[in-house]
């Protein structure tokens, strides 16, 4: 049943010809803005989305009356009605909203980037700001349900168990992953590990000055088993906004362009909402192999042409669980693929998450791993992959998700 | 072990996932007579694993519900040693348990410590009374 099941994922559908995939290289990203990552920022959401925009298109060298699109989360609390009333933005052409929680990180950078290519749009924020340490909800409608109460049919059936709440759904996954691939805690604790060096090089990261080591790892308060405190990101209060622009703009801007080679999504089939357990094998992340798929496609690249990559890291096991499914390494190897760390850190065969990422730089759902993709093609990273060409990041995992490819 | 829970505070009630809950009526009604009911197609035999309206496999809408065995093994499983929610007391289990038919529910385990609960372990169906409006099926050692 085992191999029946990936075998499945090879008959892969019909897909659009390759020379219609008018995305490629069509747009740019032309600017990044942040805010402070913090535990507490002592300010509402939309002002912290607006001083990240504000930050974004002086960044890009832009005026704020050149922005015409934008492209939310579904699950941020702001919205661009608001933004564009207090940053002054006179009218936008084109506005859209991506699903699935952090899965919707590069999906913002797809629904910008195809927006730009039909020509609906020429100057784009794909944005998100959360107060997600302090849990501050200024400007919340009371009552807005939260992701535990939302009404999918599915979490009646788990959560009068207990099972309720992102870090155990993710736990029941890597502990099957953990037992079939024989891996142990150290070796989980090496992902930790080098996006904590690579944070502690980055004076914006939430743990710039704390080292970690294997052994505080594994010694560190177990949360859900096996699941252990540095395993998971460090919710974080802050904002990102990232600016796509038509390649034909973004030569004429101030920074040097992250053109988009590619920027795809993947759905699979009988999924649920970070529980899809019922698949014959679960540890697995087939939405990413979708995703990643599609990628290679559409650009032409190959995993080996990588020069950098940002893996969404919510959780420590996703790492190798990714490098797996986006084919860096063979199936049951992504454990291999990080312990001791040499071919994971600065230096490395494959740099990853080298801003130090949802695990120790902040967890801003993706967007802040976009921007460290960004500086990394700019050559403006704290931990700059010498001579990089093509920069990598995935999206949120056990939901429909999303990837691109930058190149310089 | 088994969970314990804090008698002033509200277990999550399957009820609160409104209309759309419908969908697993059958299986609630079943373990309030003591039994686990799965969907099945009734074309083609394939398991509608959480119910669905409709099969992915032939696309027939013609479903019928049948009595699981109960038994099972353990594939895979999680402590929290946080608590989520403030109807239970930490540490506690949730395991997902592979049933002799193929599909796999989410559960809890009664009676068994957390040092000797591992994947592929038997177990087998007990049903509890968690509050006065809900019986949950958990899962025992076998024997
Ligand atoms: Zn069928």
């Amino acid at each position: 049943m085992f191999d029946e099941y990936l075998a499945r994922r090879y008959r892969t559908t019909t897909r659009p010809k390759k020379e219609h995939y008018l995305v490629k290289d069509s747009a740019a990203i032309v600017g990044i803005g942040a805010t402070e990552f913090s535990k507490d920022s002592g300010r509402s959401e939309l002002q912290m989305v607006c001083e990240a925009v504000k930050a974004a298109v002086d960044d890009a060298g832009l005026q704020m009356e050149e922005i015409d699109g934008f492209v939310r989360f579904e699950m941020d609390y702001t919205d661009e009605m608001h933004i564009c009333s207090s940053l002054g933005i006179p009218k936008l052409t084109y506005f859209a909203e991506c699903g699935w929680g952090g899965g919707a990180s590069c999906s913002t950078i797809v629904h910008a980037a195809a927006a730009i290519a039909a020509g609906v749009a020429e100057c784009i924020v794909c944005y998100r700001g959360m107060n997600e340490a302090s849990g501050r909800r200024y400007g919340r409608i009371p009552g807005t349900p939260s992701i535990m109460t939302a009404p999918r049919d599915h979490f009646g059936s788990i959560l009068p168990f207990g099972h309720c709440t992102p870090p155990g759904w993710v736990a029941m996954f890597a502990s099957r992953y953990l037992h079939e691939f024989d891996a142990t805690a150290e070796d989980l604790a090496w992902v930790s590990v080098v996006c904590r060096e690579h944070a502690n090089r980055n004076p914006n990261a939430i743990f710039y000055d704390r080292p970690l080591t294997v052994q505080e790892c594994v010694e560190a308060r177990m949360i859900i088993e096996p699941l252990r405190l540095y395993d998971c990101c460090v919710d974080t209060d802050g904002a990102v906004a990232i600016i796509v622009a038509s390649a034909e703009k973004a030569k004429k801007l101030k920074q040097k362009p992250a053109y988009i080679v590619g920027a795809t999504q993947g759905n699979a089939t009988e999924g649920e909402l970070m529980t899809s357990y019922y698949r014959p094998v679960i540890s697995g992340l087939p939405e990413a192999w979708y995703t990643g798929q599609e990628l290679w496609r559409v650009t032409g690249a190959i995993p080996s042409d990588v020069n950098v990559a940002q893996f969404y890291d919510a959780f420590s096991p996703l790492i190798p669980m990714q490098l797996e499914e986006y084919g860096f390494c063979d199936r049951g190897k992504g454990m291999d693929f990080c312990r001791g760390g040499d071919r994971i850190r600065l230096g490395g065969e494959l740099p990853c998450n080298t801003s130090g990422s949802h695990l120790s730089e902040a967890y801003l759902h993706g967007m802040n791993l976009i921007a460290e993709a960004v500086r990394q093609i700019r050559g403006t990273s704290t931990a700059q992959v010498k001579n990089a060409e093509l920069s990598l990041v995935t999206g949120g995992l056990g939901i429909p998700t999303s990837a691109i490819l930058l190149r310089n | 072990m088994s969970v314990e829970y804090n008698a002033d505070q509200k277990i999550p009630h399957p009820a609160m996932w409104g209309v759309l809950y419908k969908s697993s009526t059958p299986f609630w009604d079943g373990v309030k007579e003591k039994r686990v009911m799965l969907q099945r197609c009734k074309s083609c035999g394939y398991w509608l694993n959480p119910p669905r309206p409709m099969c992915p496999k032939c696309r027939s809408q013609e479903s019928e519900w049948v009595a699981a065995k109960g038994t099972g093994k353990i594939y895979s499983w999680v402590t929290f040693n946080e608590s989520p929610h403030s109807a239970f007391k930490t540490p506690y289990e949730a395991v997902l348990v592979e049933l002799d038919e193929g599909p796999r529910i989410v559960s809890n385990v009664v009676g068994i410590n957390s040092d000797e609960l591992e994947i592929g372990m038997p177990v087998e169906v007990t049903f509890e009374d968690v509050a006065e409006d809900l019986t949950l099926p958990k899962f025992k050692k076998v024997g």
